[in-house]
């Protein structure tokens, strides 16, 4: 039994190890300080991902002001009121939503923001995000906030707090760091997210930094570029990913370093 | 008759009583808190059977008898810290002051900054020690300046005897202190805010014997300024900060008497056997 557990773990860490491995191997001969400040070039003529580099910065930060705010208060909501029929359902509908194909979410918010503006917007874009990050964030924090042991909350009813203040005060803040964790795993879930921006911030080659205009996005210049003809923005395509999966590796070692640090 | 607690002046003038006095137990002089014929249920199952009580001002009182007799219930409903838990019902009166604390209209916060409690398990928030002991006087805005804050928190950490061993890291964690140096930041935080009656459900019973003691001197120390109500698993420890003492069984009042007739010579066949460990 224990040989057939260390196996499968072993596979699963072979696995990914080959990819990460591969991923480095490809990217790194198109991976230079020039394709990091460039932006995308005719094909022949280099060029580089800053402006999908400081698209997906962008819409990872519309994302997350959108997202966070709504799925936390959900979370806070289900763990402190929710213990009713109603608060089942409402942890039915967050977990359906959890499992709802990105590119669905990209299509709706197509269909909502898109068609009516009757043009492509990173903000729309991060709107696609903050929708897949709501559920995700609302659980994490959900779960976080019910390991506060209940008598955390009876010390400070017993000073004469109010409800409302024991959440804020002592029930968020000693979650906090657990809370912290589930959004920047939520966070570095979007990162890696294609689908939804497809028909949403849509993608560009030009450096922009406009809200209401399209923006482009690693993922999406990753898939625009693997799927040409040109051998050279293959090469870009897996120096993008590189610097995607670098940038995800940093979020997951902020999320631990959170994590270790409990007050 | 509809009275909030907060148009009750808290009653300051009434001089140390001398310890072991309980004359007014008796003869019943304006008790602290008095219950009628309280009745309380969690659900269904109903786990205090019409208890009356009276406790006088300034005295320790402390509530024995085997687990889940239904003392720590009882004391829970004297700050209704029970209504937090969903299906609980309560039947009967519960003056404090001569108010009926679970009259409509009572102001169940306000209530909670008159009579303080101290749980069984410490339970410090994770802030300093310093905004633990604020925490009750911030949200209630009892003081105007910083400068008051920080003399009233030193004031409650003296009160609680732990001044002098926290005074140079009132910054640091309050997890860092030790089990019994926490539970007496939980004792200066319920005493920063100046309650008038004090529940402690149970405060020593994690701790070592040394901290322990410390704990009971404390009890009676805060006696002359507080009504104090302490539930206790040790026999012992009640007759020791005890003035009189309260024996539940069953969710029950089997007896009240002065603590040092009850332990010597208790009205009641059942009280006499649980003190003399015949079960329990």
């Amino acid at each position: 039994m224990t040989s057939l557990t260390a196996l499968c773990t072993a596979v699963a860490i072979g696995v990914l190890l080959i990819i990460l491995i591969y991923i480095a191997m490809q990217g790194i001969g198109a991976l230079n300080l020039s394709f990091l400040v460039n932006d995308p070039r005719p094909v022949g003529e280099g060029g580089g991902i800053r402006n999908a580099i400081l698209g997906t910065l962008l819409l990872l930060l519309l994302a997350s002001a959108m997202g966070l705010p709504f799925g936390i208060a959900v979370g806070v909501y289900l763990a402190e009121f929710g213990s009713g029929r109603f608060g089942g359902i409402v942890r039915f509908l967050v977990d359906t939503l959890t499992g709802i194909p990105s590119i669905v979410t990209g299509v709706f918010v197509y269909t909502i923001v898109v068609v009516p503006l009757k043009h492509f917007s990173a903000m729309a874009g991060g709107l696609a995000l903050a929708l897949i990050m709501i559920p995700i964030v609302a659980r994490t924090t959900e779960e976080m906030i019910k390991l506060v042991p209940q008598s955390l909350r009876e010390g400070a009813l017993a000073l004469g707090a109010p409800q409302w203040r024991v959440t804020l005060g002592v029930v968020i803040p000693a979650a906090a760091s657990g809370i912290a964790t589930g959004a920047m795993l939520a966070i570095a879930r979007i990162s890696g997210e294609t689908a939804p921006l497809l028909f949403t911030a849509f993608g560009s080659r030009f450096f922009s930094y406009y809200l209401d205009q399209p923006i482009a996005s690693l993922t999406v210049q990753i898939y625009n570029y693997a799927i040409s003809p040109y051998d050279e923005w293959h090469a870009q395509a897996w120096a993008a990913t590189l610097v995607l999966m670098t940038m995800i590796l940093f979020i997951n070692i902020v999320v631990r370093f959170l994590t270790r640090r409990r007050f | 008759m509809l009275v909030s607690v907060s148009t009750i002046s808290p009653n300051v003038t009434v001089p140390a009583r001398e310890p072991g006095n309980i004359a007014s137990l008796r003869t019943g002089a304006a008790p602290k808190v008095a219950v009628r014929n309280l009745d309380f249920y969690y659900g269904k199952m109903q786990a205090l059977h019409g208890v009356s009580l009276e406790i006088p001002e300034r005295i320790v009182m402390a509530f024995i008898g085997p687990s889940g007799c239904g003392k720590s219930t009882f004391l829970r409903t004297l700050n209704r810290m029970n209504d937090v838990i969903p299906g609980t019902r309560v039947a009967g009166e519960v003056l404090i002051d001569g108010v009926d604390i679970y009259q409509p209209g009572t102001d169940a916060v306000e209530l909670r900054r008159k009579v303080g409690m101290v749980f069984q398990k410490s339970n410090p928030f994770p802030k300093s020690i310093f905004d633990n002991v604020a925490y009750g006087l911030r949200i209630n805005r009892l003081t105007a300046t910083p400068a008051e804050l920080e003399e009233r928190v030193e004031q409650a950490l003296k009160d609680a005897a732990l001044w002098n061993e926290v005074k140079d890291r009132l910054k640091t964690s309050a997890l860092s202190l030790s089990g019994g140096q926490q539970q007496r930041l939980c004792i200066a935080r319920a005493l920063a805010i100046r309650p008038e009656v004090i529940l402690m459900d149970e405060p020593a019973s994690a701790l070592d014997p040394m901290a322990t003691y410390k704990i009971e001197e404390l009890i009676v120390e805060l006696k002359k300024q507080y009504t104090i109500v302490i539930v206790t698993h040790n026999m012992q420890q009640a007759a020791r900060v005890s003035d009189s003492t309260a024996f539940f069984l069953l969710g029950k009042l089997i007896e009240i008497n002065s603590t040092e007739k009850m332990f010597t010579n208790p009205d009641e066949k059942l009280t006499e056997d649980y003190i003399t460990g015949r079960f329990g």
